[in-house]
């Protein structure tokens, strides 16, 4: 299954307002996409859709998290997601 | 203040029953205005511990309508975010992606092929979310209370009643509910609200502090006023504290006169003084940068209150050096060549701060809240005196500090003794405690003025919780007791031996009738929200410190806080002939 690693360039961590725009950004992929800490079980992956499990997710600034998901374009749709991931959001 | 004569578009649902009928609760912003009222629903009842599928309805269908019912609630959000803006817009935004969120629905469409029936699996797969969100602390804990607000609409949406919560209308409506939350409060569109009428609240609640900020006729305690229906036409008058259904020829005409008034009422030359020429400093209080621009516009000599924890009311950690000294400079820029009384943290009991304050006290308003947080959490206040140091340098603003919930004179040495090592010349502190005004003398010993925090120091002197409507007749500054301590408060200063000045910063200030009594009793400025100061400034104009300290000692002297109110008002005509 494809994955990337992503480090929360957001300086309040994915929450709040960096939080509601990659859940956005998902919801419009006609893919499931999942998010889990880095070095957690791939069992224990949660729905990148959903802004509450992200926010249980709990990432900082500075965290790595890695992003899977399946099928047609799935390679592009997690770049384009990284590149979200990676960019300071508040700061914009 | 509000100036427009509202009337109802077409679909007039008065009960005529109801004609004529008078609500009498008490007045707390002025202002006279006529308009249709909108009911604040009431909060969303918790459906049944356990309650299953109706008979018919199968779990598919169950599931089908909780979708549509969520879909709804973001919907409905996400199109009142588009008219927001700031940090409104973003708390409605994120919220309507938790309404329609598939870790939630996930969980109550589970619940409902177990049997429950949709409100019940969402009520209780909502409960989960939030408690894990609360678990997990700090900023997520905050969003617990987001979790069961969407909980609350969807619910509603399934049974086909209004969304709790403020109602949202095209057309301006007068506010009408039992009281107000905090958090309502914070949603309420001052372009739609005429005018906000509450069954219960007191003076200091918070319906009344954000309609004199907002500067919208209140009026609180008028019980019974929640049973008229939506979209009855009511005059309500803010000063006298009525609210009439029905209004006719001679309340169009108050509201027309009162338009007129609010025009008049609406300069401020600048310089608060008597007639006599006596000068009264008018100050403002405020909350931030945004304040305290329209407030030096509004003329304001300076600001008496600077609420430093309202920059931080979001914050789950303590804001950083660099952020405190940005939001305090925005304030003093605001202000050169004039005082800025900057009032370190004061959270707790109604405004607590995750990083501060303890939620689970038995007693918040006897807790460790305002200055006492620096015995639980040590460095805030040095950091912060560190920020309001380095803030200043540099700008033209004559800068002042006070610790809030000072009780002793020991606690006000300490202070001073904070602020002198972090460079700051002129320490002072607030009086809200009934035992800083009866040591006022030994207490200014040590610092160099005192603000009397008249809201606090009247929930203290009368042991009256300010929220709470029934004691609404007790927590008035008012009462004689409260002015005793503003006098002791007065006197110790003037017993110190450098006449140090006393200020008073609390909503006190901004009733004009109260107001000459302040200055009677001996205050030397007055700090308030920024509405208030040309009415304020328009009645001291009308009376000599002589004809102020015999008020004083009348208000002093009654047997009530009605008959002290109601005495002073008779000896100042000039409130009635501006409807104030």
């Amino acid at each position: 299954m494809p994955e990337r690693t992503a480090v929360i360039a957001s300086r309040v961590g994915l929450h709040a307002r960096p939080a509601g725009i990659f859940v956005a950004a998902v919801g419009e992929l006609p893919l499931e996409v999942t998010i889990a800490m880095a070095g957690e079980p791939a069992d224990d992956a949660m729905d990148a859709s959903s802004i509450l499990s992200i926010m249980s997710l709990g990432a900082s600034n500075g965290d790595t998290v890695v992003l899977r998901a399946e099928g047609e374009g799935a390679d592009e749709a997690l770049d384009s997601l990284v590149k979200i991931l990676e960019t300071d959001l508040d700061a914009e | 203040m509000r100036t427009i004569v509202q009337t109802l578009p077409g679909k007039a649902s008065t009960d005529k029953s109801e004609t004529g009928r008078t609500f009498a609760g008490v007045g707390v912003s002025p202002g006279r205005i006529i308009g249709p009222i909108l009911l604040m629903p009431q909060a969303v009842r918790e459906p049944a511990m356990g309650e299953r599928l109706a008979e018919g309805t199968s779990p598919e269908e169950a599931s089908t309508a909780l979708r549509a019912a969520a879909k709804a609630v973001q919907i409905n959000l996400t199109t009142r975010s588009v008219g927001a803006s700031g940090a409104g817009r973003e708390v409605l935004e994120a919220t309507a992606l938790m309404a329609n969120d598939p870790m939630l629905i996930k969980a109550a469409v589970k619940l409902i092929t177990t049997g429950a029936s949709a409100e019940r699996a969402i009520w209780d797969a909502a409960a989960s979310v939030a408690e894990m969100l609360h678990n997990l602390g700090g900023y997520m804990a905050e969003r617990a209370t987001d979790v069961l607000d969407v909980r609350g609409r969807i619910v509603a949406e399934l049974r086909g009643v209004p969304a709790p919560g403020i109602p949202y209308s095209d057309t301006p409506f007068i506010l009408v509910g039992e009281d107000l939350a905090p958090a309502d409060t914070a949603t309420l569109d001052p372009a739609k609200v005429l005018a906000l009428v509450t069954s219960s609240g007191g003076p200091q609640s918070h319906t009344a502090i954000i309609a004199r900020a907002l500067g919208l006729p209140a009026v609180v305690a008028a019980v019974g006023v929640d049973s008229l229906t939506d979209g009855t036409v009511v005059f309500v008058d803010g000063a006298v504290g009525t609210v009439l259904v029905d209004p006719g020829a001679d309340e169009v005409a108050l509201a027309k006169a009162w338009e007129t008034t609010t025009a008049a009422l609406a300069v401020f030359d600048g310089t608060g003084r008597l007639k006599d020429g006596h000068l009264v400093p008018l100050l403002s209080n405020v909350g931030g940068t945004t304040d305290a621009v329209k407030a030096a516009a509004a003329g304001a000599q300076g600001v008496g209150l600077l609420r430093t924890e309202f920059c931080f009311l979001e914050r789950d950690t303590e804001p950083t050096i660099a952020e405190q000294v940005e939001a305090y400079r925005g304030v003093f820029d605001a202000f050169p060549g004039k005082k800025v009384v900057v009032r370190t943290l004061d959270a707790g009991a109604d405004k607590p701060l995750p990083f501060l304050t303890d939620a689970s006290e038995p007693n918040p308003a006897l807790g460790v809240r305002g200055y006492r947080t620096d015995l639980t959490s040590p460095g805030v206040l040095e950091r912060q005196l560190a920020a309001i140091a380095l803030a200043a340098e540099g700008t033209e603003a004559e800068v002042w500090v006070m610790a809030p919930m000072i009780s002793t004179a020991e606690e006000a040495e300490h202070f001073a003794g904070l602020c002198q090592a972090a460079g700051l010349q002129t320490p002072g502190v607030m009086v809200e405690v009934p035992s800083a005004a009866l040591t006022a003398a030994s207490i200014l010993g040590h610092v160099h003025f005192v603000s009397l925090g008249t809201n606090d120091l009247t929930q203290y002197a009368m042991a009256a919780d300010r929220q709470l409507g029934p004691l609404a007749a007790l927590n008035t500054p008012w009462q004689p007791a409260v002015l005793q301590l503003i006098r002791l408060t007065v006197a110790g200063s003037r017993d110190e031996g450098h006449d140090k000045p006393v200020g008073v910063c609390g909503e006190a200030a901004a009733d004009p009738a109260l107001a000459v009594v302040l200055v009677g009793l001996g205050v030397s400025t007055l700090s308030m929200t920024a509405r208030a100061l040309s009415p304020v400034a328009a009645v001291l104009a009308s009376v000599t410190l002589a004809e102020a300290q015999q008020l004083a000692a009348l208000a002093l002297t009654a047997h009530s806080a009605t008959d002290a109110r109601r005495i002073v008002r008779e000896k100042l005509p000039i409130l009635s002939t501006l409807g104030l």
